[in-house]
């Protein structure tokens, strides 16, 4: 698959690499180029062997870059909520990327935008949810 | 009317400012606590400290009785989703967002977003205006048509000039509006009218056509 990853945060560099080590083609986008240090984790035999390009997520300009005319799915793993949001809806509605996924830490506004039809996860319900189980279990 | 400003920066401020004036109820989200105190000091309470994106913050400042709410701050993408909770959270039935990358314009009136202003164009716009070499200038986009009105100056090296409205190939959908000699009287065009050098023509395009109008009136 070819998938575009917006944020080289330690999430994005992270998935970056799971998912070329898989095989898949990724394109990792970032507006900070030191940020893309994280793509080589110490101590891992296998090198990052897709794309890493600076620019920023919520210019299509930078988004046809990163080649997401021809992407299977876009990633939004900055840290801004509104970066994500805005970044998924222009891949979403402008260049109609059939899988789009959204990271929004503030969970009233992943409510709203899945409501909206927006595949969009909280870290921060999932996470809470998660401390909750490890303390009951 | 009741009016939400999210963002009180300078944009905001002098907004607010004219708001006011104008009889208007209005109310502020500001995220720095200095710019919010900055604002009450001066012009009352109304200026409340929060993120303009929440909907908690929207609920608490009465966003469902609100008339319009105007997002100002200076990242699209922060206007971007204030004016999307204010809409799909509590059904403000005109919302405004300032944007910086005019690309946005469609992207924002696709999801829902009822004005957008790009200062980026409004700029433009005036330097269009003003600089006389410029042949063609943006008048007016007239809403939800998909057309705009546009005034087109007739250079003097133009090879339309002596011809004819009927000699020119005017893109299909454009309308001559009106013609406007120095010193004549405004007239529609008919396609006898006889172009020369100085000549103005208001007329209604699309912006696809805009191009293919400019070359046909002005193209030496």
């Amino acid at each position: 698959m070819k998938v575009v990853i917006m944020g080289c945060g330690r999430v994005g560099a992270w998935l970056a690499r799971l998912l070329d080590a898989d095989g898949h083609q990724v394109t990792i986008l970032d507006n900070d180029p030191y940020s893309f240090r994280r793509l080589n984790f110490p101590r891992q035999p296998s090198e990052f062997k897709g794309t890493a390009l600076v620019g920023n997520g919520t210019d299509q300009e930078a988004l046809k870059r990163a080649g997401i005319e021809g992407a299977d799915v876009f990633f939004a793993l900055t840290q801004g909520d509104n970066r994500n949001v805005m970044a998924c809806q222009i891949a979403k509605h402008i260049f109609n990327v059939p899988r789009v996924i959204c990271r929004i830490y503030d969970p009233l506004r992943q409510e709203m935008y899945s409501d909206l039809g927006m595949e969009a996860i909280s870290p921060t319900t999932v996470f809470a949810q998660m401390l909750k189980e490890k303390l009951e279990s | 009317m009741y009016i939400i400003v999210i963002g009180g920066g300078r944009v905001g401020y002098y907004l607010i400012k004219a708001l006011i004036e104008e009889g208007h109820e209005v109310l502020v989200v500001e995220k720095e606590s200095n710019i919010c105190e900055a604002i009450n000091d001066e012009m009352g309470s109304i200026c409340f400290r929060g993120d303009g994106c929440e909907a908690a913050t929207l609920a608490e400042v009465g966003t469902e009785r609100a008339d319009m709410l105007v997002a100002v701050t200076g990242d699209d993408e922060d206007n971007l989703v204030a004016c999307q909770v204010a809409k799909h959270k509590f059904n403000v039935s005109r919302t405004v967002a300032r944007i910086r990358n005019p690309q946005n314009e469609v992207l924002f009136k696709k999801l829902g977003v009822d004005v957008t202003i790009s200062s980026t164009n409004v700029i433009l716009e005036h330097i269009e205006e003003e600089v006389p070499t410029h042949p063609l200038t943006h008048l007016l986009a007239i809403e939800n048509s998909g057309q705009e009105i546009v005034e087109i100056r007739i250079p003097p090296e133009a090879a339309t000039v002596g011809k004819t409205i009927r000699e020119l190939s005017i893109p299909p959908g454009t309308k001559l509006a009106l013609f406007i000699r120095e010193g004549g009287r405004n007239r529609v065009p008919t396609l006898n009218t006889v172009l020369r050098a100085g000549d103005r023509i208001i007329a209604i395009t699309t912006p696809e056509s805009e191009a293919a109008l400019r070359t046909a009136l002005t193209s030496a």
